[in-house]
């Protein structure tokens, strides 16, 4: 468990960092908190020539908060968002999304972007991101290109990047007045990847019905999976008992989940079921919380 | 953590039975132990080892040349240049029926399981060295594997051993009394299939082994994080057929874990000191945790079908458990099977038993001991009936158990069955009633029925869950200390045994200050290394406690009576009116009149150069004791868990976990409560979490943390302890293992609570770890799920 000979490299700014991977492209890796790369190197399923450290370029260490919303830059840590109140305050799914991801050890290293670039299908990050809405800011030496969440995630472990670009940073927009969203996910252990997990946003109209809802899985397919139709099912409703055991049916029904080592198809689909629903549940509790 | 033990101190001792801290705790705390990989070598090469990708293959070339090329490999070898010493790496325990085959250090013709070695390469380091791994060609012949028992044992299955005429090992029958009668005219009988599944010992420490020969005292120093030194160097003098006194092996001082895994001898064990010879230059190799997983022993994958007979009350008539034994590819030894032959029938009066051992070769890694040896196993297979019975009857689990338990005036007990260590299975003492009472005071069995029905209204669902047990621990066939007077006046205790955590420096000082009468301070023990006392066994089956205590105990007693000679010698009078005290002998009831241990020493140890001495005067102050026990002892338990299952996700949570213990006179509390904390993390992962997963044919599934669910600190809650003290007769110390008691019921205990929890479902769970997905599966009444 060593890694095989490479050469490292430690830019201190963003254009030195573009031309290394414009040069090196795919014979390179960004290393980012080194929580997922490492091990990938340890266990020899990578071998890149070149490792792209990028850990002194200090234009990538910041998050901003403002009106519009949540710019998270590429050396964001996790926890530095998790301990965040006001991202707590403006983001409560995206704060309990955070707190799922293993151990605040591994928390203080690895980056938000890190794991989008990832794409890692069981991880939270990407389906709160594609719940939320959020764009990559991606760039190469020679192009500047914003992707939406939902185009970003290729399959299990392969994003929309190529070999030469660096996920600089994700934007989220601001939430709305009324919008309330959870993150709920079943692990064999604390801090384990979801056997299933699920992100499930909207907004609460004045008439006391949810609106716009976002149901979005991790651990079920090869990348987060929106469930279209169990978002059509409930939104426009005022989620009472009865929407919720027809949403859970429906999901259990109709989902065609993932089998591997961690768990089963059949599993998958009857849990994914129970955590929507109870997902949806919490949207409830969130509405009286906020007195829409 | 909240102290909850309630544990009785030995009278009449000033050191024995108290909780004292340990003394490697500060270096160990502070980032100052040294493992063997810390250990400040200098300059060594390090090996890497190339094992087999295939469960099954005939090796028909090995081509090393492009890595022999590699800058900074030194050497590469495969069986072809090794031929001395492929050898048989002989099993541990034997049995006249097994078929036995013969395990090498290195592949030669066949590889049997994934991780076999094939090669090994020496560089300059390891990154060269794995570099060198990935050059080396292999060219396999894929042949028919098997990744189970129940794949070994089919009709036409490929045989693990081309050439054997099947892939039982051994296949063994115990009888007590007439069981075959007895099920025919049992007013009741359930049976049942339970299958338990393997999982490793996940040391953080890895197997390591270091030598380097040394040319000015033509003596091969080994360092070897082994369980067993003596063992280890004793293999190795047959293998290399060399005299034991021409291998020093020394176990380093911190060892980060054993947990049986490295009471085994492996072929790396061999391979490494025989190449620093054959390259005339020092080499390490330390196991990654890759390797770990793939070529470290493991256990307890066994399937068990148990039938039960008994009568309207649940009195127990009959057991009969015949169950097939993962094996792996190679035989290390029979003890964890023969230990489940006779765990079986635990702390009850079953006057017919039939315990029947189908022991496979699969492609698999060879399995051995590991924390709780068998023994979990045979309490599924046990206990989980002991609820059946009850649940048939509609009486209370505890009840059942309460009705059929040996009671404290029939020791010593003589099951009717043979232990594993050749001697008939006789518990030396005990008193199950009062673990059983221990358990039923701290939970309100009343209170807790009216809560699982108020919370099974209100969809929760909680359930409670026993299992108790008796455990074979203390096993010969010896194990020694020696005791020295050293000039500075201190008294330094060796023993050949190595620990891995379990405190040897702290309760072996406070048994020998106690014998010696001594200032504790003044008693230093050192461990592992052959030069230290030329014969031992080893740390494994709860046995350091009863053998080593006692020999310490012993030899340190003798010691005392020769300081003493030697002080009523040089103080001129009788040793009735002498006794020690901190640092010195004195004349009772006159203290200015006393000799200290350094003169002590001075005098009978360093003497005059070439002058007489007083024919009543002691010389050379030292002693050894070898303890050699008649039998095991038997150290018993019960755990009882509360749970809560989550029936919509298959999420179990435990609410409460009690363990009461047995292990006779207790010598430190601490150290004890340490151990059945430890072993209780290791069965709740055994019950709810770990899984090493293979596929049909032999495949290793689960090879990393990511995939094995090893239990952290939040998965385990915080056990309520209780002990009571039923002191063994067979040895001077009253004492017995505490080792592995915290992890032998909790597989059954937690199966219990969850099938108790489930019981409005008629869930049925007869296959551990309760994965989310066993769970559900039972709650669902699904069929059995393929793994
Ligand atoms: C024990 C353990 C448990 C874990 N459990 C979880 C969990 O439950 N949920 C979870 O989501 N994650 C989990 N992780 C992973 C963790 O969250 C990682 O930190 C994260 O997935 C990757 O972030 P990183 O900064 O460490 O990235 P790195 O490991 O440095 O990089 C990961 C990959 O992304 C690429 N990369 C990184 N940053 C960029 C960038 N800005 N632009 C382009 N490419 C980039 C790298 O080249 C590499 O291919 C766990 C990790 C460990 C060790």
């Amino acid at each position: 468990m060593k890694p095989s000979r490479f050469t490292y490299h430690a830019p201190t700014d963003l254009d030195e960092v573009l031309d290394l991977l414009a040069k090196y492209g795919d014979e390179a890796k960004v290393l980012a908190g080194g929580q997922s790369l490492i091990p990938m190197l340890n266990f020899r399923l990578l071998a890149p020539a070149h490792l792209i450290d990028i850990n002194r370029v200090s234009e990538l260490r910041n998050y901003l908060l403002d009106d519009s919303g949540l710019n998270v830059g590429a050396l964001v840590r996790h926890r530095e968002l998790e301990t965040s109140p006001e991202v707590e305050l403006a983001y409560p799914i995206l704060h309990e999304g955070l707190t799922n991801i293993a151990h605040v050890q591994i928390r203080n290293r690895g980056t938000v972007c890190g794991s989008l670039a990832h794409a890692d299908s069981a991880a939270e990050l990407p389906s709160i991101m594609v719940a939320l809405d959020a764009s990559m800011n991606v760039r190469s030496q020679s192009s500047q290109r914003s992707v939406r969440a939902e185009e970003f995630f290729r399959f299990h472990l392969t994003s929309d990047l190529d070999s030469s670009e660096l996920l600089v940073s994700v934007d989220i927009p601001a939430l709305g007045t009324g919008t309330v969203g959870v993150f709920d996910e079943i692990t064999r252990r604390k801090g384990d990847f979801a056997l299933v997990g699920a992100a499930v946003l909207g907004t609460w109209d004045s008439g006391g019905k949810i609106q716009d809802c976002r149901i979005v899985c991790s651990g079920v397919a090869p990348t987060p999976l929106r469930l279209r139709e169990a978002e059509q099912f409930v939104s426009g409703t005022d989620l009472s008992d009865d929407v919720l055991v027809g949403v859970q049916q429906l999901v259990m029904e109709s989902l065609e989940p993932t089998e591997d080592i961690h768990t089963s198809a059949e599993y998958r689909k009857k849990v994914t079921g129970v955590i929507v629903r109870r997902g949806l549940a919490r949207l409830t509790d969130q509405r009286r919380a906020i007195h829409v | 953590m909240t102290r909850t033990s309630d544990i009785g101190v030995m009278d009449k001792t000033r050191n024995i039975g108290i909780a004292m801290t340990r003394r490697e705790d500060e270096r160990l705390l502070t980032g100052g132990g040294r493992f063997l990989d810390d250990l400040p070598f200098g300059d060594f090469y390090e090996a890497a080892i190339l094992r087999s990708n295939y469960p099954h293959a005939r090796i028909l070339a090995v081509n090393t040349d492009a890595a022999k090329r590699l800058n900074g490999v030194i050497a590469v070898f495969t069986a072809n240049e090794l031929g001395p010493i492929l050898k048989d790496l002989p099993p541990k325990v034997v049995h006249p029926k097994l078929n036995y085959q013969v395990r090498l250090a290195i592949a030669k013709e066949y590889v049997r399981y994934i991780g076999e070695p094939i090669a090994v390469v020496v560089a300059e380091n390891r990154y060269i060295a794995e570099d060198a791994l990935e050059l080396i060609e292999v060219d396999y012949e894929p042949l028919g594997s098997v990744g189970s028992t129940a794949e070994a044992l089919k009709v036409g299955a490929p045989l693990v051993h081309v050439g054997s005429e099947t892939n039982v090992a051994v296949h063994i029958i115990q009888q007590a009394g007439d069981p075959e009668a007895a099920l025919k005219t049992a007013p009741h009988v359930l049976s049942e299939t339970f299958e338990v599944t393997r999982g490793g010992g996940h040391s953080i420490e890895g197997r390591a082994v270091a030598a380097r020969f040394d040319e000015v005292t033509r003596q091969l120093i080994v360092w070897d994080n082994t369980q067993a030194p003596h063992y280890v160097r004793q293999m190795l003098a047959t293998i290399y057929e060399v005299g034991e006194d021409e291998i020093r092996l020394i176990a380093p001082a911190d060892i980060g874990g054993g947990f049986g895994p490295k009471a085994q001898f492996y072929g790396e064990e061999v391979l490494i000191p025989w190449i620093a010879m054959e390259i005339k230059h020092a080499v390490k190799w330390i196991e990654d945790r890759w390797e770990n997983f793939v070529s470290a022993t493991m256990e307890r994958s066994q399937t068990h079908r148990v039938e039960v007979g008994f009568d309207e009350d649940g009195h127990l008539l009959v057991l009969k458990d015949v169950f097939e034994h993962d094996q792996g590819a190679y035989c290390v030894g029979l003890q964890v099977p023969t230990i489940t032959m006779s765990t079986l029938p635990g702390p009850y009066v079953i006057p017919n038993i039939h315990s029947e051992l189908i022991a496979c070769y699969t492609n698999i890694v060879p399995t051995s001991s590991l924390r709780g040896a068998g023994r979990p196993q045979a309490v599924v297979a046990m206990e989980r009936m002991m609820d059946r019975i009850a649940e048939h009857l509609g009486i209370e689990a505890s009840e059942v158990r309460r009705r059929n338990l040996i009671q404290p005036d029939q020791f010593p007990y003589a099951v009717g069955l043979t232990f594993r260590d050749g001697s008939p299975l006789t518990y030396d003492s005990g008193n199950y009633p009062e673990l059983l009472d221990g358990v039923l005071s701290r939970i309100d069995l009343k209170a807790f029925r009216g809560e699982q029905a108020a919370a099974r209204k209100t969809g929760k669902f909680l359930g409670l869950g026993l299992a108790m047990f008796v455990e074979g621990t203390g096993i010969g066939p010896y194990e020694g200390a020696r005791v020295r007077l050293t000039n500075r006046g201190r008294v330094l205790v060796s023993l050949a045994a190595s620990p891995q955590g379990q405190g040897y420096e702290t309760v072996y000082a406070q048994v020998a200050a106690d014998a010696l009468g001594c200032d504790i301070g003044l008693v230093e023990v050192r461990h592992g290394d052959t030069s230290f006392i030329p014969y031992g066994q080893g740390t494994f089956a709860s046995r350091i406690t009863a053998t080593v205590g006692p020999a310490v105990w012993e030899a340190s007693g003798e010691l005392r009576a020769d300081i003493i000679s030697v002080a009523a010698s040089l103080l001129k009078t009788d040793v009735g009116g002498l006794d020690l005290r901190g640092d010195a002998v004195e004349v009772v009831g006159d203290p200015e009149k006393r000799v200290t241990l350094a003169d002590i020493a001075s005098i009978a140890n360093v003497g005059r150069h070439g002058m007489s001495v007083p024919r009543d005067l002691p010389v050379a102050i030292e002693r050894t004791s070898y303890f050699k026990p008649t039998q095991a002892v038997y150290s018993s338990g019960i755990s009882a868990v509360i749970v809560s299952v989550d029936v919509e996700t298959g999420k179990i949570e435990i609410i409460r976990s009690i363990l009461g213990h047995d292990c006779g006179n207790v010598l430190n509390p601490l150290l004890v409560e340490g151990q059945i904390l430890g072993g209780h993390a290791h069965g709740i992962g055994n019950a709810i979490y770990e899984e090493a997963k293979y596929s049909r044919d032999g495949q290793p599934q689960a090879v990393s943390y990511l995939d094995y669910a090893l239990p952290t600190a939040m998965e385990v809650p915080t056990p309520e302890l209780f002990h009571v003290i039923s002191p063994s007769p067979l040895n001077p110390l009253g004492v017995k293992g505490s080792g592995e008691g915290g992890t032998i019921p909790l597989p059954a205990s937690v199966a219990n609570a969850v099938e108790d929890a489930l019981r409005p479902f008629g869930a049925r769970i007869c296959e551990l770890p309760l994965t989310p997905q066993r769970v559900l599966a039972a709650v669902y009444g699904l069929p059995k799920l393929e793994s």
